[in-house]
């Protein structure tokens, strides 16, 4: 594991792509290759299942460092990381255990779920003992199933490519599906990625979708003519492309996992498309009879559940529409335009997404202020002469989404964020008043007293929209601010208002406002906004009518 | 018998002494424990600390301002106590202050840096614990997730990286705090087995002036100056203060890695927001270990914790059975790792 640790710790030491590259290559050419199996399935975002519970991993650091439980939580609040903070703890290792990490992958760290709390104690103590101190935050990262590095699967993919001289696209393609959970990886699956016979790998294997950008300003000022694009509606559920070959169904998730189980109804509609057909497409929850798709929280409330009742398929049934072919008659036909493998999908005869036919780059502007009504993002825009690219690569498609609903809310508490945000406070509670203030006075009465009348309600979360100087900005005023502390959160005594964006707005019984709110974040901080002037419940609950703002929200 | 030292609005205050311990409000009298920023601030009638920090004290507070200075362990009686300065091993001049009235003892440490084996520090003399009946204590990394390498071995990592940069044709620029910190690192990497030559922003040049004034054999290296001519250096290291990153300044060196030296660089997630080429943990205050060392090496009854994670060692001292309280104070950046020079 040694060598795995050094490529680890070189890719975190540096911000350079090259220079992360590079130290990949160099591992690539080192490593035998049933570790480098191991090593590009953990670095391009395979994820081993939790091999041992957090609360176990906390109760031993606290054993082996000999420390109060609240006294290890401090500093794990403080690193914002589990394995760190274990690492940093534990008495000074041995370093006396050097075995290659495929060893200690399937002998050591896999088999761990299934030995008893006694087996699991003695093996996590003797790994810990054994291993030199960054190898002893690998572990911890390993069996904690929190194993993330910052280098991306496009970087491994160049690395594998460039150190065996094969097509990057290719060994993309072949990648697809390699970093499954509960797939461990062999040394016959490397090497395969590796191989330019591309017979050995169909089966189900997808290729890599292609991502959009999102649109920067108006259609109008960066796209040209409006009739160099097709514009469909950017729908709001789950990406997924759907291979049909050799009589089988196969549905893979964005994030290439195979979910085909999850979709019965899916799987059963494809069943019937000619072999060799593999459509891109979005998993929506759509009602029988509805001209619209169901809004994304009843898709959710069926993810959710492990067994797929009778009931909550009647509830909540799943349909693919699709937007895109990559295959068919089993030819690979992404690097056709995007017009022509359009015309194809359309003779496929499946649900398709359909495009608009607004003839200027207004009407499709007008178009796009319906995407609430119709439950929609906004717009995608492709150029009609596209193909079917990798990843997010080209100017090809743009996401052009309607602005988000927005309100002006109260930060009341803060939490400290993890990883690079560490030991910073990142993390926000927003609140609104439960009626507007008369005034200012009234206000700041108001955050003196509890149990008063006028009261901030907390609705929401967001920890993502502010730049890392507007963050330590924040984090500076919350620790003058605080009232309180409990664990890892303080509470403040409010003085920042902040306008908070989301996609979508429901009422919801979980919630103590009543209200829930998708994808809050935060879009600017009000500096110029007193705390009386912040938003109130009504403010929400006339959002959630009309799905609109009162007010467009503005672009400055 | 009350209390030898209490919080006041300005500061620490001793009543029977009628002075104040590194206050941060003016006050007619105010001891210093050394010459940093957030303990040794203008506006004080009258500053007594020790001598050897008295350069660098009046570096930063002018010459009007009126300075005395002590040895380590000279008493001097104010009012109704005894006072004497003892060495903290923080930055040169560093001293706790320790009180006596009536046979009870009280010890405001200020920051201190407690040497273990294989730490080496030519810069300032070493921490001297000093019993008494009260110790007032920093936190500055009051968790036990603190804990430091021994200097040498993290000044040896700093060589490896340094020689690697030389290989790979650039330069390397390591940052830390210019006063105490700088001087570290100036007196262990500025060797004469180095893999290239070492070199000063004006900043720590000033301070290392100072050091050399009281008396510290720092090595000779040369200042950064607009005339400095990095093309014509191989493989050198510039030590600077941590403003200087992503500046104009560190721009005209050329290709160059960057580091940090601190003890928050402890944390990944304070490394990555540094955004350094490399992060080394390197600090001149007690580690957890250090604190907990220091503190029993005193003897001391009852413990008082000033600025830092005081709430963690607060509780942990009591459940070991000592008495421990904290103090808030004005000291340090609470805003940690972010541009804390810690």
């Amino acid at each position: 594991m040694k060598r795995f640790v050094a490529l680890y710790l070189a890719i975190d030491a540096t911000t350079s792509t090259l220079a992360k590259v590079a130290a990949l290559k160099r591992y690539l050419a080192d490593a035998p290759a049933r570790d480098a199996a191991w090593a590009v399935y953990l670095l391009a975002g395979g994820t081993p299942r939790r091999a041992v519970p957090t609360s176990e991993l906390r109760a031993l650091a606290c054993e082996a460092a000999a420390l109060p439980a609240w006294l290890f939580e401090a500093g794990y609040a403080a690193t914002g990381d589990l394995a760190e903070a274990i690492a940093y703890v534990l008495p000074d290792p041995e370093d006396k255990l050097d075995e290659p990490l495929a060893d200690w992958m399937e002998q050591r760290i896999l088999p761990l779920r299934a030995l008893d709390a006694a087996a699991r104690r003695e093996a996590v103590l003797a790994a810990w003992r054994g291993l030199s101190a960054d190898e002893r935050f690998m572990f911890i990262k390993l069996v904690g199933g929190g194993f993330r590095v910052g280098v991306s699967k496009l970087l491994v993919q160049r690395a594998l490519a460039e150190w065996s001289g094969s097509d990057a696209a290719g060994v993309a393609q072949r990648m697809m599906g390699y970093t499954q959970i509960d797939t461990p990886p062999t040394t016959a699956r490397f090497q395969a990625l590796l191989s330019d016979d591309m017979s050995g790998t169909r089966g189900g294997q997808p290729y890599p979708f292609f991502l959009a950008h999102a649109l920067p300003g108006e259609p109008a000022d960066s796209l040209g003519a409006r009739s160099d694009w097709l514009a469909e509606w950017k729908y709001d559920g789950i990406r997924a492309q759907v291979v049909k070959r050799d009589g089988q169904v196969w549905i893979w998730s964005r994030g290439e996992e195979l979910v085909t189980e999850r979709f019965p109804e899916v799987e059963t509609a494809a069943s019937t498309w000619p072999d060799g057909t593999v459509v891109d497409g979005e998993l929506l929850a759509w009602l029988p009879g509805e001209t619209e798709p169901a809004p994304f929280a009843l898709l959710q409330k069926r993810i959710g559940r492990t067994k797929l009742s009778k009931g909550i398929l009647a509830e909540a049934p799943v349909c693919l529409l699709a937007y895109d072919l990559l295959e068919s008659e089993g030819e690979d036909r992404r690097q056709e335009s995007m017009h022509a493998r359009r015309a194809r999908l359309e003779r496929l005869g499946i649900a398709t997404s359909p495009l608009l036919d607004a003839a200027d780059w207004a009407g499709l502007a007008a178009a796009r202020t319906q995407s609430r009504e119709r439950r929609v993002e906004g717009l995608m825009l492709k150029h009609r002469d596209s193909a079917y690219g990798i990843g997010r690569t080209g100017n090809a498609w743009w996401k052009w989404k309607v602005a988000p609903l927005s309100v002006d809310a109260v930060l009341i508490y803060a939490q400290a964020g993890h990883g690079r945000r560490a030991n910073l406070y990142t993390d926000y509670s927003f609140a609104v008043w439960n009626r507007a203030p008369r005034d200012a006075a009234e206000a700041e009465a108001a955050l003196d007293s509890t149990g008063g009348e006028l009261t901030l309600v907390p609705f929401a979360k967001a920890y993502s929209g502010l730049t890392d100087e507007e963050i330590k900005g924040v984090d500076r005023v919350i620790r003058k601010t605080t009232v309180e502390k409990f664990g890892p959160v303080r509470r403040v005594r409010p003085s920042m208002v902040f306008e908070l964006g989301f996609e979508g707005i429901q009422a919801s019984t979980r919630h103590k406002s009543g209200i829930a709110v998708r994808f809050p974040r935060m879009l600017r901080i009000r500096g110029d906004k007193p705390l009386h002037e912040a938003d109130t419940l009504d403010s929400l609950r006339a959002l959630m009518e009309t799905g609109t703002n009162g007010a467009e929200v503005a672009d400055d | 018998m009350p209390d030898l030292v209490t919080r006041r609005p300005q500061g620490l205050y001793c009543e029977l002494g009628d002075f104040y311990i590194d206050p941060w409000l003016p006050v007619e009298r105010a001891v210093i424990t050394h010459a940093h920023a957030d303990h040794c601030r203008p506006g004080h009638g009258a500053y007594l600390a020790h001598r050897d920090g008295l350069g660098l004290m009046r570096a930063r507070l002018g010459d009007e301002a009126a300075l005395e200075g002590l040895a380590y362990g000279e008493t001097r009686r104010i009012g109704d106590v005894s006072l004497s300065l003892h060495p903290a091993g923080h930055v040169l001049g560093s001293a706790q202050v320790r009180i006596e009235h009536s046979g009870e003892v009280w010890v405001v440490a200020g920051d201190y840096f407690v040497s273990g084996a294989g730490d080496c520090n030519t810069t300032c003399a070493p921490f001297e614990p000093v019993r008494c009946n009260v110790f007032v204590t920093e936190s500055t990394f009051g968790l036990p997730i603190y804990r430091w390498a021994p200097q040498t071995e993290v000044l040896r990592e700093m060589r490896a990286w340094w020689a690697d940069c030389a290989t790979q044709g650039k330069h390397a620029l390591l940052m830390g705090y210019s006063l105490g910190k700088a001087q570290r690192l100036v007196a262990g990497l500025a060797t004469p087995d180095a893999p290239g030559p070492v070199l000063v922003h004006g900043a720590v040049a000033r301070l290392n002036a100072a050091y050399r004034e009281a008396g510290v054999a720092l090595p000779d290296v040369d200042t950064v100056t607009p005339e400095t001519n990095f093309k014509s250096l191989r493989g050198a290291l510039v030590i600077a203060p941590p403003a200087v990153q992503g500046s104009r300044w560190a721009k005209a060196m050329g290709p160059h890695s960057d580091a940090f030296a601190s003890g928050w660089m402890r944390l990944r997630g304070a490394r990555r927001r540094r955004s350094v080429d490399r992060g080394f943990v390197f600090s001149d205050h007690a580690d957890w270990p250090g604190l907990l060392s220091a503190i029993s090496a005193t003897a001391a009854q009852r413990v008082i914790v000033t600025h830092g994670d005081e709430g963690a060692l607060v509780r942990y001292l009591t459940e070991l059975g000592l008495r421990a309280e904290a103090f808030a104070t004005e000291y340090g950046d609470e805003t940690h790792g972010v541009e804390a020079a810690a």
